[in-house]
């Protein structure tokens, strides 16, 4: 584990923003939780509960013009990169007007063109992605721009992350890939996922940077990142950042995780990075109690509202959709497509 | 001047990355080394820092040209050959392929595969790919059959804004050879009349297209005429020519180096008997690559894929001879 720069840390400012985004995210995806049992949600909900802390200090590093490919359980990352409810409620609920137009829903949302790539299923494939972003941005002469993905536990063990993360240190690109180990990929433990000691272990493999952390302690996981983006930047190559935290809710919200094993709800691990948070901005006095519950009614009214007008627009009409995988129509074929 | 089909495919790289700044080459062996098969030889020289060595990992090389292409770059891709193409296969059909409809972002990127069976290449080293690739929606698949083309549809495939998976044959790649790069070409999706006739049509494409002119010369001396249609792409798949040469012949015979079940042919098939049935004067015939996987030994893959004389035989029973 590196020495944490000096300047990596973290004033009650900063913190605060954080936690803000955090809070956020997680009052939305209560929302969606919310809206997926009332039977509105088309398809599944996959929530980060329990991961916000460092899906927020990934996001927080990036600037425009950065790239950032998060993935099942990154909402308040999402969200700190500048995705919105609004973005987020169109495309679980299917409207037309969102980003995926009802052509990919959930999690799979971005917008490319802003350097938010929109995540596939297959997990680890985003690594060489957003490695051939930033390579591309090296060809046109770029310098100082930082990538991210994020990915879990159970992602560590396909063949798309060992050959992105490789590929990616032999180009010596500015890349973040934050594991966040949840302990479990869906309902497998670690103990049937991989078997080295900590993940970070394999950053000594690919000869990138390792950090390894407690993934619920937003002061830690914020100087972490920030250190870590700034060696990236820096021309460090690609940061292995290891979160070790607990997935507070199912794969999805079809699941009642009844796998999880109990005494890992009540360790350390298990602890609540959005409660902790707050506990801390109160016990420190960087805000009264009374204007915490403020932020998340704030959050709330956002949310709600945002909700509201989403129900009310249209899905996508089949008729309309011009059933065109191509950018190019005049290269479609024509007996496909008729 | 003579110039073999690997030469071209070189050449439209090297035009490619003189025109197009975007333009940029991924791979395995690529650089400085020039290729496998030399179809990059030298171009690391000529493009300092544009002409890049991979790791040996396919699902890298082609989740990286994604990344590229998002970023607005053009980049061309080798699978050294066309069967490791598999080990990328989820970021060519899931990625590449899916990103325009999901998130109105193109994806031009090439991806080159040098395919199909050539002496000795067994198992591993002489698959065709094209119907895989085919089947999935977002993905435009080339397959050229001549020099002229080799060219011409490699720089095209690098100016269309789609992800192009150009399936380069590498039994053609040294012997096959023209004396000029061709000035002017058919429009991507266009077949090719390669050999006009009034007996039968045979509608091939990649090698087969040289065993099927071959068998059109046996034939010939029997005094029968086929007709040779070079698909050129295999999707999109012109069946308006396909179409209206069966409408002249009345008889059909598909070759395919693929494998039996599915693919170009039984696609060609398929379109044929729906859209065509009145034009046919005879059952279709299919000939394909033998159900096994690609067999080493020269004796035994002669037999494994279609050959001229394969064809000719073919060509006979569908006219009745």
């Amino acid at each position: 584990m590196p020495k944490l720069s000096e300047d990596a840390s973290v004033s009650p400012t900063e913190f605060i923003k954080a936690y803000r985004v955090m809070l956020l995210a997680r009052v939305l995806e209560e929302k969606l939780a919310s809206l997926y049992r009332a039977g509105l949600i088309k398809g599944g909900v996959f929530l980060g509960r329990g991961q916000e802390a460092l899906s927020v200090s990934v996001g927080l590093q990036l600037r425009k013009g950065d790239i950032f490919a998060p993935l099942i359980r990154d909402q308040a990352g999402r969200m700190a990169f500048g995705d919105t409810v609004l973005d987020t409620l169109r495309t679980y609920l299917g409207s037309h007007l969102g980003p995926m137009r009802g052509r990919d829903g959930n999690i799979h949302r971005g917008r490319p063109r802003e350097g938010y790539y929109a995540m596939i299923s297959h997990l680890g494939a985003m690594i060489p992605a957003v490695a051939g972003g930033l390579l591309a941005r090296r060809l046109k002469g770029e310098s100082g721009m930082l990538g991210a993905t994020c990915i879990g536990d159970g992602g560590t063990s396909t063949g798309a992350f060992h050959e992105g993360l490789n590929a990616a240190a032999v180009e010596k690109l500015p890349l973040i890939v934050v594991v966040a180990n949840n302990q479990y990929a869906y309902s497998t433990p670690n103990t049937r996922q991989f078997a080295c000691q900590d993940l970070v272990d394999k950053a000594a493999g690919y000869g990138v940077q390792g950090y390894s952390i407690d993934g619920t302690d937003l002061e830690t996981c914020l100087k972490t990142l920030k250190t870590a983006a700034r060696a990236a930047r820096d021309g460090g190559g690609p940061q292995l950042v290891v979160g070790t935290l607990l997935r507070l809710v199912g794969h999805g919200e079809h699941d009642d995780a009844a796998y999880v094993d109990p005494n890992l709800k009540c360790s350390n691990v298990g602890r609540d990075c959005v409660l902790l948070a707050e506990q801390r901005i109160v016990s420190e006095k960087w805000a009264k109690a009374e204007e915490v519950a403020g932020w998340r009614r704030e959050a709330e009214e956002e949310v709600n509202s945002t909700a509201d007008r989403v129900r009310r627009e249209p899905g996508p009409d089949p008729a309309d959709d011009d059933w065109m995988a191509f950018s190019q129509p005049e290269f479609a074929d024509l007996y496909c497509i008729r | 001047m003579s110039i073999t089909y690997l030469e071209a495919i070189r050449l439209a790289q090297e035009k490619a990355l003189n025109e197009d700044p975007r333009v940029f080459l991924y791979g395995q062996d690529v650089g400085n080394f020039g290729g496998a098969f030399k179809a990059t030889k030298n171009l690391a020289k000529e493009f300092p820092g544009r002409v890049i060595d991979s790791p040996l990992s396919e699902d890298a090389i082609v989740g990286m040209a994604v990344g590229a292409a998002i970023e607005g770059m053009r980049p061309i891709v080798e699978m050294q050959f066309a069967d490791f193409s598999t080990c990328g296969f989820n970021q060519i059909v899931n990625h590449a392929a899916t990103l325009f409809y999901r998130t109105g972002v193109p994806c031009p990127i090439v991806v080159r595969l040098p395919s199909g069976g050539s002496l000795g290449g067994g198992p591993f080293h002489s698959q065709s790919m094209e119907a895989l690739y085919a089947h999935y929606p977002g993905l435009v698949v080339m397959t050229p059959a001549t020099v002229e083309d080799a060219y011409s549809m490699l720089l095209e495939a690098i100016a269309i804004d789609d992800p192009v998976i150009f399936c380069e044959h590498k039994f053609l790649y040294y012997h096959l050879k023209a004396d000029a790069l061709p000035e002017s070409t058919l429009p991507v999706g266009k077949a090719r009349l390669a050999r006009a006739g009034r007996d039968a049509t045979i509608v091939t494409h990649g090698a087969m297209l040289h065993e099927s002119l071959a068998a059109a010369e046996d034939l010939a001396t029997d005094g029968y005429e086929l007709e040779v249609v070079d698909l050129r792409t295999v999707k999109p798949l012109d069946t308006d020519t396909v179409l209206a040469s069966v409408a002249r012949t009345g008889r059909l015979l598909c070759v395919s180096e693929e494998w039996p079940w599915g693919g170009v042919s039984a696609e060609v098939v398929a379109r044929v008997t729906s859209e065509g049935f009145g034009l046919l004067d005879a059952p279709p015939v299919r000939l394909n690559a033998k159900d096994t996987p690609v067999p080493y030994h020269p004796e035994l893959w002669s037999v494994h894929r279609p050959t001229a004389s394969a064809v000719a035989d073919a060509a006979r029973r569908l006219l009745h001879i």
